[in-house]
């Protein structure tokens, strides 16, 4: 089995592979320890005129 | 007008901005001019082509004037026109305020970009009164103003991501995920669907590279995916800055922001097929874009939640901010307009719907519900921010516009589903002895009180619009009108008047 045919082998399973990077984009965002990044981002827009929250 | 100004809040003299980063505007006011002049152009042919269908007299038996010519004149006049200026300004508004960052490549790359595209509007225009068009919708014009489109977009993706790659803030915020998905998916739908062959170098008329039903799949993948990125990703752009900003919190969830975000890039751009139900493409192919569809309702209500629980707690603002009605009413509007997408995409429904009248109703309900209202809200706030003014010339006013741009809608979109689902029914009637009930003249004939109606719904709209053009004018002079103030204090305006 060359190289070009394994690729051929992987690229029909794409669904799958674009299944498991969406899933693993869900669990980055429900990730606990991100909780804190991701509050901060969503004040972003509102830092700039200086709100302090 | 300078060339540069401070950050309002360093422009007032407090300490309520860190560093002082020096955002450019001069150009994202020349768009807020020509999304507002445009609007009204793209209105006003959208009223003048509803009468043509209601009285045919108005065609004016002249070419120039036939409904086939002014048809593009109007859907790229509020699409690319109206849309495209407003998506410019908001984005390279956002942007610089996201990032912490001046524009990458300045006020004259900004400049540049604006010219350029107004006169390609315009030359697309009047090429389509002339009588040159590729005869795909959405994509009308010919390949010498493609490629000069092409030229234009790829030095504003420059502008967009170098102001980004450059940015002070650490995290690359939502709103610009949504535009760099909206400018990169747009510039690829568009060499994709354009790849075109002149029939020679001096003449404007090309054929496309790929024919029958393999151009068809191409231009509909090419057109769902205008709707999903240009009128949706886009806008969701301006939800995601707007919507927090004008109501004063952060988005109601960031995390379901970013599923919203990469559920919709990962599903709209298969959903393209169900344009071409009951045609010569394949059946698997249909029930792909069928399924994809359907699916799609998932993202698109969950970034109308977050749009609209984003005023979670401070409900009352949607009373006594106009302004915040419209960007949330827009979103209410989005929320509707797809999830009638989604069930006309199955193809028992669109067996009835597909060629209809419903087809324009729901359009209709999504550019004049979701992506206009959001945009007129995005305007409202911008305009005082821009011109340096404390607040608008009249929230009554914004009101007015408000309550006539939605009665408007309201005519619309319910004469086109009546008109829609009689005009389905009547082409499918048969009699006892199996054919078909009625002629094609007679269900012309009986949608004639809707296509009124309907024109009577695009009249107020337009009417709204033009109110939002007295207030933004006096609001740019500086004037503010005497009137009963809403029940609250008048919303703080954006350049946050201490």
């Amino acid at each position: 089995m060359d190289l070009d045919s394994i690729t051929v082998a992987l690229r029909s399973f794409w669904t799958v592979w674009l299944a498991l990077l969406f899933t693993g984009i869900v669990v980055y965002a429900m990730w606990p320890g991100n909780r804190g990044k991701f509050e901060d981002a969503s004040r972003i827009p509102l830092k700039e005129d200086g709100q302090e929250f | 007008m300078t060339s540069a100004t401070l950050t309002p809040g360093a422009a007032l003299g407090s300490q309520r901005v860190s560093e002082n980063v020096r955002y450019y505007e001069d150009a994202v006011r020349l768009f807020v001019i020509a999304a507002v002049f445009w609007g009204v152009v793209g209105f006003l042919a959208g009223v003048f082509i509803a009468l043509q269908l209601a009285f045919p007299a108005l065609n004016l038996g002249l070419e120039w004037t036939s409904f086939g010519r002014l048809r593009p004149v109007h859907t790229s006049a509020v699409i690319f026109a109206f849309g495209g200026n407003v998506l410019f300004a908001t984005s390279l508004y956002s942007v610089q305020r996201t990032s912490r960052q001046f524009l990458f490549g300045g006020e004259g790359l900004a400049k540049f970009v604006f010219w350029n595209y107004n006169i390609f509007i315009v030359l697309a225009a009047l090429s389509y009164v002339l009588g040159y068009t590729q005869g795909k919708e959405y994509a009308e014009p010919e390949w010498i103003l493609d490629l000069y489109l092409t030229v234009i977009w790829v030095l504003y993706a420059i502008q967009f991501v170098g102001t980004v790659m450059t940015r002070k803030e650490s995290h690359i915020y939502v709103a610009n995920w949504f535009f760099m998905a909206f400018i990169l998916t747009v510039a690829i739908l568009h060499i994709g669907n354009n790849v075109n062959v002149p029939v020679s170098l001096t003449g404007m008329k090309s054929y496309p590279f790929v024919s029958g039903v393999q151009s068809a799949m191409v231009q509909w993948w090419y057109g769902h995916n205008a709707v999903g990125f240009f009128l949706t990703a886009g806008f969701l752009g301006i939800m995601y800055y707007f919507v927090p900003k004008r109501a004063e919190r952060p988005v109601y969830s960031y995390r379901l922001s970013i599923v919203h975000f990469w559920t919709l890039i990962f599903l709209y751009i298969w959903a393209g097929p169900h344009h071409l139900h009951y045609t010569a493409l394949p059946d698997w192919a249909q029930t792909l874009g069928m399924t994809f569809s359907v699916m799609l309702w998932m993202p698109s209500w969950g970034g109308m939640i977050n749009g609209i629980m984003t005023l979670s707690g401070a409900w009352d603002k949607l009373r006594t901010d106009p302004v915040l009605r419209f960007l949330v009413t827009s979103v209410a509007f989005y929320g509707m307009s797809t999830f009638e997408g989604p069930l006309m995409s199955v193809k028992p429904v669109n067996a009835l719907s597909h060629y209809t009248d419903w087809t324009v109703g729901h359009v209709h309900s999504g550019a004049l519900g979701w992506v206009a209202f959001i945009s007129f809200g995005a305007i409202y706030y911008l305009v005082p921010v821009l011109w340096k003014r404390s607040q608008l010339y009249s929230l009554r006013l914004v009101s007015y516009h408000f309550w006539t741009a939605t009665i408007g809608i309201v005519l619309y979109i319910t004469a086109m589903w009546v008109s829609g689902i009689m005009q389905g029914l009547m082409w499918r009637a048969y009699d006892n002895l199996g054919f078909l009930q009625y002629s094609f003249v007679e269900t012309v004939a009986a949608m004639h009180p809707f296509y009124v109606i309907r024109a009577m719904g695009g009249v107020l709209f337009l009417a709204g619009a033009l109110i939002m053009v007295y207030n933004l004018w006096r609001t740019a002079k500086g004037d503010v009108r005497i009137e009963k103030p809403y029940a609250s204090a008048p919303h703080k305006a954006a350049v946050g008047a201490a």
